[in-house]
């Protein structure tokens, strides 16, 4: 299959994808494995794309899987509406709508030659996996290699065959925590954002992409600017109502900013302060 | 720019150059009186202008009146702008035509490049149609819509003698008067009744040169500087903009959203009114047969609750981060995202709002309670 490395699809027309396979995460997430009619378009880690259901409508989904093979698509899909809701229940074979890539990728190269430190929350492991296989892809470019997974249960845990395979791996350093625990689980309690004054990398010279709800990402950031991280070094990736994907729309302003436009990955100092306005 | 010498038009020579226009293919849309409004619509003459018309606009006011003369252009802005042409309320993208099983292919909408002139356009709308332009010619997206209306479009202007109670372009620097930006700009001058004219493109004079027109004199320059000076003394409303990106955003917090907030409606009638507001969502439906799914995109309002719906909730659901959204992205966040303002002092927003609330009072009630002082002063705002 031929891979276009196209700037962003500034189109508001969508492309058929075939759906090839659904991976039921947890008990409301599932990730869609899809495969497109025509040429593959290639992305970068983070970029997200707009997600068409046949007669149902669109969501805006970031990317969940490596980047290396943009042939097969994933997005990590939580029902909360009409169309994720649709996405959750489709059947291998069906068609979907998809355009994309849009948006501003995780600047994984400033982390070359430094730590790279990942924070996620929930299914906020989703926008940031594709990064992870990159790097992991690329492993000899970086120094250390940190995951911070957290997630309210157990069973709200995504991507566990993956967390299986890097706990494994001494190429990275995993640790998963869970809000709440249930019987059984042996792991570590509590929010992911305690996990980062002990974990081992260097603060000075690392480069942090953190996503998940605002407030833990705004907490995630306290403590990484506690243990001394540059600010411009911390990166968010923000969420907001989207509906055009190029600019027009204006549904996902946030005071200054266009998410689509500028984002949705930010350095700390772009979008900190904006964070901490009550419904801006 | 300005090319070569203004001239005088006669009522007849306008009545010619709308048939010119429409003999040359262009729709012609410019304003009429219906349903007790002065609104756009298709023009076939001067016969359809609102001769002898005038309005008296206010907060939550709006009344048409006779004049005591034939003017065609005496009046203000009325509820239509030029955004309405140029990207439609509703307007389909594209058509998914089903395979009869679980596929479907999809057939994009051709975006013919229209003939159309808006004639007595403002220069409060001039600036607004170069507002719309930065974000659906010059952003990341040319947008197909808005370009196919755009590209061929002729303008021609009238600068305004009759501001209305809701008017404050002198303060956002966008009228009465018209420097440019237009094929062709008139000032209606009257005893006897002629349009100065001037052309502003190579259109405009090719125009011109298919009219029976005659050479203006000093005396019709100093009545038209006179005209335009006055008018500008007639505005009813006056906006304070120094420093007011730097206002609005450091008092986010300030006690007037509140106040506000009590009295909007949330109806998202500015929005509508409003020239420059561009913000639209997509709409999915199918036909009744489910062979074919329509994508239908038509304009949106930042006061409509769903407007800012993410999964967890809607992010702006009181009244009060929607209007001060609404406020401050016309008149600070519009300045970071697009390089302009947003606000062109046309006053519809103020006319048109049911309950009579002023963008210009709520900023001046800012201003004289600054959030920012009393910081620094240690009182309270």
């Amino acid at each position: 299959m031929t891979i276009v490395d196209t700037p962003p699809q500034r189109t508001l027309t969508t492309r058929p994808y075939v759906v090839s396979t659904v991976r039921q995460q947890t008990h409301d997430i599932v990730t869609v494995d899809i495969r497109p009619e025509r040429e593959a378009i290639a992305f970068a880690p983070g970029q997200f794309d707009m997600i068409y259901v046949y007669g149902v409508g669109e969501a805006a989904l970031s990317i969940s899987s490596d980047p290396a093979a943009p042939q097969l698509l994933s997005h990590t899909i939580r029902a909360v509406g009409w169309v994720t809701r649709a996405l959750n229940h489709l059947q291998p074979g069906t068609t979907i709508g998809v355009r994309g890539p849009y948006g501003r990728p995780w600047p994984l190269a400033d982390a070359e030659g430094r730590d790279l430190v990942v924070i996620a929350g929930g299914i906020g492991l989703a926008p940031v996996r594709p990064a992870l296989l990159a790097a992991l892809a690329q492993r000899e470019r970086f120094r250390r290699v940190v995951l911070l997974v957290g997630a309210r249960s157990p069973r709200d845990l995504v991507f566990r065959d993956d967390l299986d395979v890097w706990a494994a791996d001494p190429a990275i350093d995993v640790h998963v925590t869970v809000d709440s625990a249930v019987r059984g689980w042996v792991g570590r309690v509590g929010v992911v954002t305690k996990l980062i004054p002990a974990v081992p990398f260097d603060p000075e010279d690392a480069v942090a992409l953190v996503c998940g709800p605002e407030v833990m990402m705004r907490f995630a950031a306290e403590g990484l600017i506690a243990r001394g991280m540059p600010t411009d070094r911390i990166h968010v990736t923000l969420e907001r109502n989207m509906r055009c994907g190029v600019g027009t729309c204006g549904h996902c302003q946030l005071g200054p900013t266009l998410l689509c436009r500028d984002g949705p990955v930010y350095a700390w100092p772009e979008v900190g302060e904006l964070m901490s306005v009550r419904e801006l | 720019m300005e090319l070569d010498a203004p001239v005088l038009l006669s009522v007849d020579d306008l009545d010619t150059l709308i048939a010119t226009l429409r003999t040359d293919g262009y729709r012609v849309i410019g304003p009429t009186v219906r349903d007790g409004a002065i609104v756009h619509a298709e023009l076939t003459g001067v016969g359809d202008l609102p001769r002898g018309w005038t309005d008296e606009q206010g907060p939550g006011s709006y009344r048409l009146h006779r004049r005591d003369d034939d003017a065609l252009f005496g009046y203000a802005v009325g509820p239509s702008s030029p955004r309405r042409e140029l990207l439609p309320p509703r307007h389909r993208l594209w058509t998914a035509v089903s395979d009869g099983d679980v596929g479907f292919r999809v057939r994009e909408e051709e975006h013919v490049p229209a003939k159309l002139a808006l004639l007595g356009v403002r220069g409060c709308e001039l600036a607004a149609i170069a507002v719309q332009d930065r974000v659906f010619l010059h952003g990341l997206y040319e947008d197909q819509v808005y370009t196919a209306n755009r590209q061929d479009l002729l303008l021609v202007a009238v600068e305004c003698g009759t501001p209305s109670g809701s008017c404050f372009c002198a303060s956002m620097g966008t009228g009465p008067g018209i420097d440019g930006g237009a094929d062709l700009t008139l000032t209606e001058l009257f005893d006897p009744h002629r349009f100065l004219t001037r052309a502003g493109s190579t259109r405009g004079q090719e125009l011109l040169a298919q009219l029976d027109h005659t050479g203006a004199g000093a005396a019709d320059q100093d009545e038209r500087t006179h005209r335009m000076d006055a008018a500008a003394e007639q505005m009813g409303r006056h906006l304070d903009t120094t420093d007011l990106h730097d206002l609005l955003l450091g008092n986010l917090e300030h006690p007037r959203w509140d106040d506000v907030a009590e009295r909007c409606l949330a109806c998202t009638n500015c929005t509508l009114v409003c020239p420059t507001c561009f913000c639209t969502t997509m709409e999915d439906t199918t036909s009744l047969t489910g062979d074919e799914a329509y994508r239908d995109r038509r304009w949106d309002s930042c006061f409509a609750l769903g407007f800012s719906h993410t999964g967890p909730g809607s992010v702006r659901s009181s009244t009060r981060a929607r209007y001060r959204q609404w406020c401050t992205h016309k008149l600070a966040t519009w300045i970071d995202q697009f390089g302009t303002s947003g606000c062109v002092g046309c006053g519809r927003c103020i006319t048109w709002c049911p309950v009579g609330i002023d963008i210009t009072e709520e900023v001046a009630a800012i201003r004289a309670t600054d959030g920012r002082r009393a910081a620094r002063t240690g009182a309270s705002p």
